[in-house]
């Protein structure tokens, strides 16, 4: 359902790689792999469309994702480095209007219920600048638990968390492969995700 | 479409409502310039009548210039501007709704206030009327053209100052209709000619910043 | 076929720096000629002005050089809008290089025509239609050159600054028509193509002079163009055996 064929990365006046592609379908999970600088995040921003790539192409459900844009971001859930949340707003509003901008229906009971099992019962509706950073990341990834959309791609999505949470998240990347999903993930670390296919990128 | 325009407009002035600190300090910074003025040229009716559409206008701009780093520098920093580009909408509506929502909140206190600090400067009611009318149709314009200087700077050093340089020769033809249409109020030719330039200026900008903009945050988020 | 092959070949800064070095000469030989032609024509054969007198004659410097500060900005956004369209990295390089040249010109005007309105209309500045369009244009030169300064990698600098072109190039126009459709002080628009109003010993005079300011253009632009390929493409091979040619 995702391919990308012959990419090449050019940033600042270095080129970090070329004749780059892959395939990815159904229940798949793609590592990738390399040292920092190698382009993994280029590679990741190139995949969900923000750095158009110097040659080459990335294609969802066979159409170029240059072609439908707003198709391609309709199935597409990205978490990066940053939280994405407004200190201003509270937790279960920050959840409810990221799903409202992404055009998903998300109940606040469902919303709620998330917050529930990221440990943040109880401070749902505490504006967000007044939680510790480790409870702003909790938010951030609460909108994957009632998260439909099919491709995820998450940057070092398991950075700074602690060993339960670790496992936590790895069931939650598990519970979307099982469901038909697919995921890009970059990492440092290597967690073993029972998943179906694993599929490894390794930059150099 | 409208729905996703609505949608950031709404989430846009919820979270002014939640930082009025910086709303309020930007209208400060209008209130302040304008009295300034007397006090240094002198308190001359004449003149100071006179001079009050361009001061009025001219401080309208550095205080609308004030508020124009916020419109995408804060969704930047915290990763949120990257997730409205990556929402299944055109950026460029993503942008309009930004706009609007910049304007009613910058833009439009300054003309509500505008015809009051006009008293201080000994205008006649004709005056007062034109210079908020003008000032309520020339400011969506300001934000719009703003805009585009606010994505192309975005992140970078020097940010503010550069971004004055950017967008304050485009501000010209508004500052020069927006307070010839005062003048020519005053001075009994009618403002119609001037106020419609106006109005074509804020359609034209609405029309076709947003989408220049979003191409400027596109570069600026690869 | 084979043209568009060969017009490729050239969008390469491998292949377009040679060929820009082996034109630089020519170009500056070409400005010079007519420069020496305009200015013999602008200042001994040119009849003196029956209003004027003398003073008039920094028009030959004064129209060529607007002309010009229009004419680079129309090229810069040209280039501005191919580089955004297909990706090109010459494009860039050239709207950059020639972005001083514009505002020397845009500056160029505004002080000659200081110097030539203060004679003539007693003052030395007037905020008339074309003058005002004539000073955003050189505020947008700098804004340009500003930003691209600013921005640290090459390649965003170039599609930023192109896209702020395109989006000042509706100065342009305004600055041409503003003598049209708002009559102030500046006289009307006395050269257009079928016929002139005024004697065309004149009219060729300043021709020469935009030619020759236009032939300067290019051989500069050029100059600087080469300058920026040898230090953005530093890392590659064709650079280095370029400089190590040199310090043989």
């Amino acid at each position: 359902m995702l391919e990308a064929d012959n990419l090449e990365c050019v940033r600042g006046e270095r080129r970090l790689f070329a004749g780059l592609g892959f395939k990815l379908e159904a229940g798949e999970l793609l590592y990738l792999q390399g040292r920092n600088g190698a382009g993994k995040t280029s590679l990741l921003r190139m995949i969900i469309g923000l750095l158009p790539p110097e040659t080459g192409e990335i294609r969802w459900k066979g159409q170029p994702i240059r072609r439908n844009g707003d198709d391609f971001r309709a199935d597409l859930c990205y978490l990066g480095h940053l939280n994405a949340i407004k200190e201003e707003l509270t937790p279960l509003e920050n959840l409810l209007a990221s799903a409202h901008l992404a055009d998903e229906d998300l109940s606040e009971d469902d919303a709620l219920d998330a917050l529930e099992q990221v440990g943040l019962a109880g401070r749902e509706d505490l504006a967000c600048k007044y939680l510790s950073q480790g409870q702003k990341r909790r938010v951030a990834l609460a909108r994957l638990i009632k998260e439909r959309r099919p491709l995820w791609v998450l940057d070092e999505p398991f950075v700074a968390l602690d060993v339960a949470a670790v496992d936590w998240l790895a069931g939650i990347i598990s519970g979307h492969l099982q469901r038909g999903g697919l995921a890009v993930m970059t990492t440092h670390q290597l967690v073993a995700i029972p998943a179906g296919t694993v599929r490894e990128l390794r930059l150099s | 479409m409208f729905k996703i325009i609505f949608a950031v407009i709404g989430r846009d002035l919820k979270l002014a409502m939640r930082r009025q600190a910086d709303i309020v300090s930007a209208l400060f910074f209008f209130v302040i310039v304008v009295s300034l003025f007397p006090l240094g040229i002198g308190p001359e009716p004449d003149l100071l009548r006179k001079l009050a559409p361009g001061v009025l206008w001219v401080a309208a701009l550095l205080a609308t210039m004030l508020s124009l780093p916020r419109l995408f520098a804060d969704d930047h920093r915290d990763g949120t501007l990257e997730q409205l580009a990556l929402a299944p909408h055109p950026l460029g509506l993503v942008v309009t709704g930004k706009v609007i929502a910049h304007w009613l909140v910058s833009g439009l206190p300054l003309a509500l206030i505008a015809p009051v600090l006009g008293i201080q400067f000994d205008l006649s009611s004709d005056a007062l009327l034109v210079l908020t009318g003008a000032i309520l149709l020339g400011t969506p314009a300001l934000s719009g053209i703003g805009a585009i200087g606010a994505a192309l700077t975005l992140g970078l050093r020097g940010g503010g100052v550069l971004l004055s340089l950017l967008v304050l020769p485009l501000y010209i033809p508004v500052l020069i209709f927006g307070a010839g249409a005062v003048d020519a109020t005053v001075s009994g030719l009618g403002g119609e000619g001037h106020l419609s330039l106006l109005a074509a200026m804020t359609f034209a900008s609405l029309g076709f910043a947003p989408w220049a903009s979003a191409a400027a945050l596109k570069i600026a988020l690869e | 076929m084979n043209d568009r092959f060969n017009l490729y070949r050239f969008a390469s800064p491998a292949t377009f720096y040679p060929l820009a070095g082996t034109l630089i000469p020519y170009f500056w030989a070409l400005s010079a000629v007519f420069g020496l032609a305009g200015l013999y024509i602008g200042m001994l054969v040119a009849p003196t002005d029956f209003q004027q007198g003398e003073g008039y004659r920094i028009i030959f410097i004064h129209v060529p050089a607007s002309w010009l500060s229009m004419f680079i900005y129309l090229v810069m956004a040209f280039w501005a809008a191919i580089g955004l369209a297909f990706n090109t990295r010459l494009s860039g390089m050239m709207a950059q290089a020639l972005a001083p040249t514009g505002a020397l010109m845009a500056f160029l005007s505004l002080w000659t025509g200081a110097l030539w309105g203060k004679p003539m209309w007693g003052a030395w500045w007037v905020w008339d239609a074309r003058l005002t369009s004539e000073l955003i244009l050189l505020f947008l030169y700098i804004g340009y050159m500003a930003l691209t300064a600013a921005i640290d990698d090459p390649r965003r600098a170039d599609k930023a600054g192109g896209l702020l072109l395109l989006v000042g190039v509706v100065n342009i126009p305004i600055i041409y028509f503003s003598v049209k459709w708002w009559n102030t002080l500046h006289q009307g628009s006395s050269v257009n193509l079928t016929k002139s109003s005024m004697a065309t010993t004149m009219l060729y005079g300043m021709l020469l002079m935009a030619m020759c300011f236009w032939m300067y253009s290019i051989a500069v632009a050029l100059m600087r163009a080469r300058t920026i390929m040898l230090e953005r493409e530093r890392n590659t091979d064709w650079v280095k055996a370029e400089l190590a040619g040199d310090v043989q």
